[in-house]
């Protein structure tokens, strides 16, 4: 049935920190290679090497422009987005055939592609693009938050977080119970600020984004300014060789 | 939001014969429909044509049709569930009302009460078929009541223009009372038309592109680069976009086709008599079938989904 469980058992989730994501595309990249032989599987590539390749992907890495309108000052955020595993999740409700559904022990979302009829109304339900359809294979398809991988006794305990998190190069992304509040993930939440995607959309989403730290360059406050190469003097003679005191003291005389 | 064809014509044509469906019922109540058995058969075969004929075709643009029976299970949560379920079930009167019409001659008494259940059926039926969009706070043109108001409002509307040009094929005698219905349904369904219109053109969604990112604190979002050099399902599906000089002239040709054309010609039709009159209401039903496409066809390429602010939009 697509009732949502009253509640769920854990709230596994992602955390995405969006102050040191680099725009990689490593996550995204290491989706594509995990899932595509995973629970999912295929991850269907249309004309790869055509014109007009297309294909479905978990993970899709956004890079917006922040222009604070008051300062003109404008700063990058490099964004990515998978399935937010939503608690109030509307692509699971929405679905007519119980193809969709939302785990009770832990919340993963996932999508049975043995009952799916590929009306795509999931993905019509769904504010965050989270699900792709996959035409050759006519059903729907999602991020599975790695199902396959993270409780696989096979892998080594630390790899068993999902491809996204253990690729990323700079640990932007992190994986753990977002409903224990003792967990790590739901102790960075709540010492970074972390919050969910469009909370208008009642969609109660359980992974959570960490809003870049304040800007160094640009502000006017010194204590938190980085120095700018025109600011800069080298003033010191420490580790300098006697030759360079002797020019230095000759020219600065 | 793509238009999809074979959803235009079965919201369209179901919508039409479940139209039709209800009128068929609720006007033996005045005693406008005489249990004439060939009319009898004659609407309900389009009626019942029109219904299976939709709800074939939209089981096409699924990927998988052959598992199209498991759509009716989520009844509890799944308005496209509910749709079918309600799809199926309205088929039973309605058989019943037909056979005992067409079949035995009668439209009253117990045929009659089957008759009326068919048509509440019919009506949860359309309804369901609002709510699958209606329900959708993805889309604010389509989360909103005029949703639900049009869908049941075009459905009586085509259902009617239907009705009037039948019974003048059949000479039956109170055609100017079905005339004056269908006047009154076109200028309801032009009624609820221009609120819709009005409501899309006057809201914006809660969610923008700063809502999206969660970085409005930090100032104005705007998309700099985007995941992918080519386009992807998300944004053919979800980001069809029409131009808004065409969507111009296309409210045109609905108000036209769907509403202005049927009104005069239904008009007319009811101020002459005999062979011209059952002509021009005939071209009506053409005019109003072809005006309720584009209608349709613009109820989805003007909607407009969230998921689109993180594609490049900054209101939705």
């Amino acid at each position: 049935m697509t009732d949502l469980p009253k509640s769920t058992g854990k709230k596994l989730g992602l955390v995405i920190d969006l102050d040191i994501c680099v725009g990689c595309h490593a996550c995204a990249v290491n989706c594509k290679e995990w899932n595509t032989s995973g629970h999912m599987a295929p991850l269907t590539d249309l004309l790869p090497y055509g014109e007009e390749p297309s294909g479905v992907w978990f993970n899709r890495i956004h890079s917006f422009e922040v222009v604070d309108e008051n300062s003109g000052d404008s700063r990058t955020v490099h964004f990515p987005k998978s399935c937010l595993h939503c608690d109030d999740a509307p692509c699971v409700t929405v679905c007519p055939t119980g193809a969709s559904y939302k785990r009770e022990e832990d919340g993963i979302v996932l999508v049975n592609a043995d009952t799916c009829i590929g009306c795509k109304l999931c993905s019509w339900a769904c504010p965050y693009g989270a699900r792709e359809y996959d035409e050759d294979a006519g059903v729907m398809k999602k991020c599975t938050l790695c199902v396959d991988k993270i409780y696989n006794e096979n892998l080594p305990p630390e790899s068993r977080v999902p491809a996204c998190v253990s690729t990323c190069p700079v640990a932007a992304r992190h994986f753990g119970d977002l409903g224990d509040p003792n967990s790590d993930v739901s102790r960075l939440v709540e010492a970074r600020g972390g919050y969910a995607l469009m909370p208008e959309q009642d969609c109660a989403p359980v992974n959570r984004y960490l809003p870049p730290r304040p800007r160094k360059n640009g502000s006017d406050d010194e204590m938190i300014r980085a120095p700018r190469m025109l600011e800069y003097k080298d003033t010191s003679d420490d580790g300098a060789g006697l030759l360079a005191r002797w020019v230095d003291r000759i020219l600065s005389s | 939001m793509h238009p999809a064809k074979s959803v235009i014509f079965f919201t369209t044509a179901s919508g039409a014969g479940y139209g039709l469906l209800i009128w068929l019922a609720v006007l033996v109540l005045p005693g406008w429909l005489p249990a004439d058995r060939l009319f009898g058969f004659a609407t309900f075969a389009l009626a019942l044509g029109l219904i299976t004929g939709g709800l074939l075709s939209s089981t096409f643009h699924l990927g998988h049709p052959e598992r199209a029976w498991r759509a009716m299970s989520q009844w509890r949560t799944s308005w496209l569930s509910r749709e079918g379920v309600a799809a199926l079930v309205t088929y039973v009167p309605a058989g019943l009302f037909g056979i005992a019409w067409v079949f035995f001659g009668t439209n009253t008494g117990a045929a009659l009460v089957i008759g009326l259940v068919s048509a509440v059926m019919a009506f949860v039926t359309v309804y369901c078929t609002a709510m699958i969009y209606a329900s959708l706070k993805t889309i604010r043109a389509w989360n909103n009541i005029w949703t639900r108001i049009a869908y049941v409002a075009f459905s009586l509307m085509t259902g009617a223009v239907l009705m009037h040009a039948l019974a003048r094929l059949f000479g039956f005698q109170h055609l100017n009372d079905l005339g004056g219905l269908a006047l009154v349904t076109i200028a309801l369904g032009t009624f609820v038309k221009r609120e819709y219109w009005r409501f899309i053109d006057t809201t914006r969604s809660h969610s923008t592109a700063e809502t999206a990112t969660g970085l409005g604190d930090l100032g104005k979002v705007r998309l700099l680069e985007a995941p992918h050099t080519e386009v992807n399902y998300l944004m053919t599906e979800m980001g069809f976009k029409i131009a808004r000089k065409h969507a111009a002239k296309l409210r045109n040709m609905v108000w036209a086709a769907a509403f202005g054309v049927p009104f005069i010609l239904t008009a007319a039709a009811v101020a002459m008599s005999g062979a011209g009159a059952t002509a021009l209401s005939l071209l009506a039903v053409l005019s109003a079938g072809i005006g309720i496409v584009i209608e349709r066809w613009l109820f989805f390429a003007e909607a407009q989904h969230v998921v689109t602010l993180y594609y490049g939009e900054s209101t939705a």
